[in-house]
């Protein structure tokens, strides 16, 4: 990893933090709706995984789903905006926090349903087996959904099959409130790969070197072999499952303890040890990572809400396999296009008054 | 022209569809070595090899799941359910992955494929495997619904449902995969959202699909030994829905009847009913009276299932209602 390579690594955890620091604050006034899920405490898992992912590889998660989003690199600004439920939104206002999707990058992200898109993740594995690509797809779920039958059924084609799919339970403890020895029978998680014969391991999710190194292995594994693997990453969330919920289920010393595992302070060490980065030079970055997320928000307050006629849109792609005057009756037709949405591109965001340098 | 059965008209449209695009590819359990549990796909795993004609195992969510993610990245799978029945364990996959995530990602994505299989009651099966559930899917937006009754639109709509970009939820009938019935030999297509009239008539119209065509189609023949010519118009779609058709021949008629396979509360048949009062309400001189099954479980017994099921004397009953006879 070079100097570069490990400061956009710690930027883009940084990035995640702080972007949902701000999110939890804006969620408070009101300005984010329904549930508001965060990652925080999981940054390493995100950012290590999109840091070995090809331009042309698949991937689909949970519903906390803000960190795979920015760790890939889609622009925090239609991130903010979808939260906020403007049409600026990544999804044109109608995902929201759970669904976060950009499908140039790959990202075919945000499942509410926990475990549903395990299936999902088989699905495009199997395309990319039927067209001979070297592409893979990385699977992202909670230890809650180990125990949905949707789990069972997607191991055991991915590895019956041979499908290029990373399978990463983020076990950080918790379904909701229910702790994993309340939820499954067997605590390592991990050895479930063993009913279907998958390769199997677990590795500490609060360093990012340790992640890339484990999710590298099984990455190439799927790329060169056309094999999946189970890889439980355990990590830890800060905050409740949601917004509201207060974390009775667990002792203030857990979280606390947790906290001095924190992966973005441990990688600053491995930026002070291995590439003589300065505590100013990651004070520079956070104010130019603070910026960001303030651009962000200011781009979501000025994005249009919606207007009423979208409701009818992105139901239906238009088709010549529809006849048309049937079509013409139904409001969701009507207003249905051939094309697929491809997210706008946004031009690169102002200069900042104070443009922070971290390099050199 | 040629004479040939339902299973060898969707068979034909499979296979002229996967030798026509690569991308298209089927899955299901026992499709491929064991041929088919109905042998609609006799034949196919010989033709296009085990990745395109993939036996899964029993395990529905997978074959649904595995079929949405394909079509996420641009496949078009056809998805075989064994029967329809066992759809319910793949609900989720279709109702909240292929029906709704075009709309979640702002129109990001699309999911065209097809859920195909037998569905409707079949001989004796029981309760579990002897259901009708086209109004489930039919109440989701997002997906196409389609559910032929002869083997030329079987055909003709099923070529549509896979070249469509849509999730298409393409229901067939056990009953009627030995009907025969004339089928162009050359290229075509039948396009989704389109009625059609199977018997014309004056005095009173039948709207029924797959094989409650059947009901009306001899509800008719009686019918018409008493000189009252029924006018059968088959929807073929059920989303979207061809209303206009409906309309005018109600409007034609001044009387409706609804037949179908389900059951009778909150059925597709009260959707039909709902649009035709609103719309025909100066032409009706009668209310619509629908045909439906019982609101019981499918039973067993023979001579239950046949009280349970719609029948020709039903439409007959229900017809002579709306003539005041």
């Amino acid at each position: 990893m070079t100097r570069d390579e490990a400061l956009a690594r710690y930027r883009a955890m940084l990035l995640i933090r702080r972007f949902e620091e701000r999110c939890a604050q804006i969620y408070v006034e009101g300005r984010i709706g329904g549930f508001l899920h965060l990652y925080i405490g999981q940054e390493a898992v995100a950012v290590g995984a999109m840091s070995l992912l090809r331009p042309d590889d698949y991937f689909v998660t949970s519903y906390r789903d803000h960190g795979y989003a920015l760790a890939r690199g889609t622009d925090p600004r239609p991130l903010m905006a979808e939260l906020c439920g403007k049409v600026g939104g990544i999804s044109r206002g109608k995902g929201g926090s759970m669904h976060f999707y950009d499908v140039p990058n790959g990202n075919f992200g945000g499942d509410g349903i926990v475990g549903g898109h395990l299936p999902v993740a088989a699905g495009m594995g199997y395309a990319i087996r039927l067209r001979g690509t070297e592409q893979v797809v990385l699977c992202f779920f909670g230890d809650g959904a180990v125990n949905e039958g949707a789990f069972h059924e997607a191991l055991n084609v991915s590895a019956l099959w041979g499908l290029p799919v990373v399978y990463i339970i983020e076990n950080n403890r918790y379904g909701m409130g229910t702790s994993l020895d309340r939820a499954s029978s067997v605590r390592d998680l991990y050895q479930r790969g063993s009913a279907y014969g998958m390769p199997r391991r677990d590795v500490d999710g609060m360093d990012l070197l340790t992640v890339r190194e484990a999710l590298g292995e099984a990455i190439d594994r799927a790329r060169k072999e056309k094999q999946p693997t189970l890889v439980e990453v355990e990590t830890y969330r800060y905050r409740g499952h949601s917004m509201s919920d207060p974390g009775k289920y667990r002792s203030k010393e857990e979280v606390e303890e947790m906290m001095r595992h924190d992966p973005i302070l441990r990688f600053a060490k491995v930026l002070a040890e291995r590439h003589q980065v300065e505590p100013a030079d990651l004070e520079a970055l956070d104010k130019d990572v603070i910026a960001q997320v303030a651009d962000a928000v200011r781009f979501a307050d000025q994005s249009p809400w919606p207007a009423p006629e979208t409701l009818y849109e992105d139901v239906y792609v238009r088709s010549p396999y529809i006849h048309h005057k049937t079509a013409d009756k139904d409001p969701a037709w009507r207003a249905s296009v051939k094309d697929d949405r491809v997210p706008e591109r946004f031009p690169e965001r102002a200069p900042l008054a104070a443009p922070a340098k971290v390099e050199g | 022209m040629a004479l040939i059965t339902m299973r060898e008209a969707i068979n034909q449209a499979m296979r002229e569809e996967m030798r026509r695009d690569p991308s298209v590819f089927l899955l299901g359990e026992e499709v491929g070595q064991y041929q088919g549990a109905y042998k609609i796909t006799q034949g196919m795993v010989q033709e296009f090899g085990e990745w395109r004609v993939r036996d899964t195992p029993i395990a529905e969510e997978a074959i649904a799941g595995v079929a949405v993610g394909a079509a996420f990245v641009g496949m078009r799978p056809i998805a075989e359910m064994m029967t329809f029945n066992f759809s319910m364990l793949a609900l989720d996959q279709i109702v909240n992955h292929a029906a709704k995530y075009r709309y979640m990602s702002g129109g990001q994505i699309r999911c065209p494929m097809v859920m195909r299989g037998p569905s409707g009651a079949a001989a004796q099966v029981a309760a579990q495997h002897s259901q009708a559930f086209e109004s489930w899917f039919a109440h989701v937006p997002g997906l196409v619904v389609v559910m032929p009754s002869t083997p030329k639109d079987a055909k003709g709509l099923l070529k549509s449902s896979i070249r469509d970009d849509n999730p298409v939820i393409f229901m067939e009938n056990e009953v009627l995969y030995n009907l025969k019935g004339e089928v162009p030999e050359e290229e075509f297509t039948i396009p989704l959202g389109l009625a059609d009239v199977k018997r014309a008539g004056k005095d009173v119209t039948i709207v029924a699909w797959s094989r409650s065509v059947q009901y009306a189609l001899q509800a008719a023949e009686l019918l018409a030994k008493d000189g009252v010519e029924a006018e059968v118009v088959d929807p073929r779609t059920l989303r979207p829905l061809d209303e206009d058709l409906v309309f005018d021949s109600v409007r034609k008629t001044n009387r409706c009847v609804v037949v179908e396979e389900g059951w009778r509360y909150a059925g597709f048949g009260a959707e039909i009913a709902d649009r035709v009062q609103r719309e025909c309400f100066d032409s009706l001189d009668a209310p619509v009276i629908r045909v439906t099954a019982a609101d019981v479980p499918m039973p067993y017994s023979k001579m239950l299932e046949k009280a349970y099921l719609p029948q020709p004397e039903k439409v007959v009953e229900a017809v002579h209602k709306v003539l005041y006879r």
